[in-house]
């Protein structure tokens, strides 16, 4: 089991209303790797990054969470009913670019919630995991307040812990500081190159090259929903082998 | 003796109607609640069902509550189907108001952001535990002040149901005034304690906004 990657996407491809927006998209997460996921907007990142957790149905290939196939049941060969979809789906973590946490529950209520409701975890126990989250993501005296209160990048820590506590094999991040003012980007990050330093699985769809350039095994690059170029940042920034990319990263400094 | 101390007199009969009506507007509004948030998952799931209850909530938005309450108490004693008043009333104010309820929270749901429904769904909730505790918590902190004058609607209506011989409030008001002749002093008696009931749901539902408040869904 544990060498299995923690996702695997095959072939994926997915159209809105005729138009393709994925185009057989192969892509292999091993466990513990950090991919970062480039390109302009429009060119597919989210619908890719929404397709491994099912929010958006792919019209044809398939995704394997730690070889898992989500949203079809191999076994009895037919869709997956809401209860198996539920469970495949609590082994992904999600981080929204607009933090999308719920609003009336507390911060501590936010984390602790998801494990009592999805994995029947007992109250006490899922309360404590919560405190313990909240101060690794450095937020241990937010606890009892509520969301609206806090600023966006500690309400994307948060999301962050929130997603933790259901001990997710991957974290899949949707742009998670394009939202925040520019001095709060920094703390979200540093959460990040926390959890890629112990280990955590990652999928981050990023604007911050220096994030993608220090923390990631591969980087991939998206472009009109292709993955036209795959590889380590050490090669990825210096010698890409596709001229898109290259213009691309032109533009960035 | 003057009209007032005839009303006096006759506090019993009023009493008892206040007593009745009490009872009938709360039952009735949390089991128009209950319904109205039932109806509203059902909603949620889509399907045939929820095509027949739109038009079920179209239909009872466009019904007048006496014609409803006269529809279940005579119209469905000649089919055969006989309920006493008190249960006629009941089951009219549950439908009808549960479907108030339910357009209430629909059109707030309409407009409710996707982002905490689908953070809760990439966690592993279910559907009806989305419902539950994402979703209903938070149309319910936006609705509180629609809610609020759909309760008082309720208290009023309550009032038709005296047409077909619930002994309610205005009912008992109305006994009074025709037996000892003095309409007057029979319902300005009632319309106070109409008035008082009111009060009091109004401030329950502004102490209730202190949950808002608390939450930032409120900012007065
Ligand atoms: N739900 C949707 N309905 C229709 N078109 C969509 C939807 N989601 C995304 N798209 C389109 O798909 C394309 C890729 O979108 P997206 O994956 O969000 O790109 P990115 O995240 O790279 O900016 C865009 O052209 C976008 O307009
Ligand atoms: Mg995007």
């Amino acid at each position: 089991m544990s060498d299995l990657p923690a996702v695997e996407i095959r072939k994926l491809s997915k159209s809105f209303s005729g138009v393709e927006v994925l185009r057989d998209i192969d892509l292999t997460v091993n466990k513990g790797e950090v991919v970062s996921v480039l390109g302009s907007s429009g060119s597919g990142k989210s619908t890719m990054l929404r397709c491994i957790n099912w929010l958006e149905e792919p019209d044809s290939g398939s995704v394997f969470i730690a070889g898992q196939r989500i949203g079809y049941n191999s076994d009895k060969q037919r869709p997956m009913t809401n209860r198996e979809m539920a469970a495949t789906r609590a082994r992904t973590g999600m981080v929204f670019q607009s933090f999308n946490l719920w609003p009336h529950l507390t911060v501590s209520q936010n984390v602790a919630i998801s494990p009592i409701k999805v994995k029947g975890m007992p109250k006490a126990q899922a309360r404590d995991l919560a405190t313990q989250l909240l101060e690794k993501v450095g937020l241990g005296d937010k606890a009892e307040v509520y969301p609206f209160t806090l600023s966006g990048g500690q309400k994307q820590r948060v999301a962050i812990a929130r997603a933790l506590a259901m001990s997710p094999e991957v974290m899949l991040f949707d742009e998670p500081t394009s939202a925040l003012d520019p001095e709060r980007v920094g703390e979200v990050l540093q959460v990040m190159r926390d959890l890629s330093g112990e280990g955590y699985t990652m999928v981050v769809v990023t604007h911050e090259m220096e994030f993608a350039r220090m923390v990631s095994d591969q980087v991939v690059f998206l472009d009109k929903g292709l993955i036209i170029e795959k590889a380590p940042p050490e090669i990825f920034f210096t010698n890409p082998a596709s001229e898109r990319v290259r213009r691309f990263l032109d533009r960035q400094d | 003796m003057s009209e007032w101390s005839i009303v006096w007199e006759a506090r019993s009969t009023i009493l008892s109607g206040l007593w009745l009506t009490c009872w009938l507007f709360t039952a009735s509004i949390l089991g128009a609640f209950m319904l109205g948030c039932l109806m509203l998952y059902l909603l949620e799931r889509g399907g045939a069902l929820a095509w027949l209850l739109r038009g079920f909530i179209n239909t009872m938005r466009a019904l007048p509550f006496l014609v409803l309450a006269y529809l279940l108490y005579y119209g469905l004693s000649q089919l055969g189907l006989r309920m006493n008043a008190v249960t006629a009333g009941l089951l009219a104010m549950i439908i009808y108001h549960g479907a108030y309820f339910a357009e209430i929270l629909r059109g707030s749901r309409l407009v409710l952001p996707p982002g905490s429904i689908e953070a809760a769904q990439a966690h592993g909730f279910m559907p009806g535990s989305i419902f539950l505790h994402i979703i209903l918590p938070q149309l319910l902190l936006r609705t509180r002040p629609l809610i609020g004058n759909q309760l008082i609607y309720a208290l009023k209506d309550t009032s038709f149901l005296a047409i077909i011989t619930v002994q309610e409030l205005t009912a008992a008001a109305n006994a009074v005034q025709a037996t000892y002749f003095i309409p007057m002093p029979a319902f300005v008696v009632v319309i106070l304690l109409y008035w008082a009931i009111t009060a009091c749901l109004e401030l329950a539902v502004s102490k209730a906004g202190i949950f808002g408040k608390a939450r930032g869904f409120e900012n007065v």
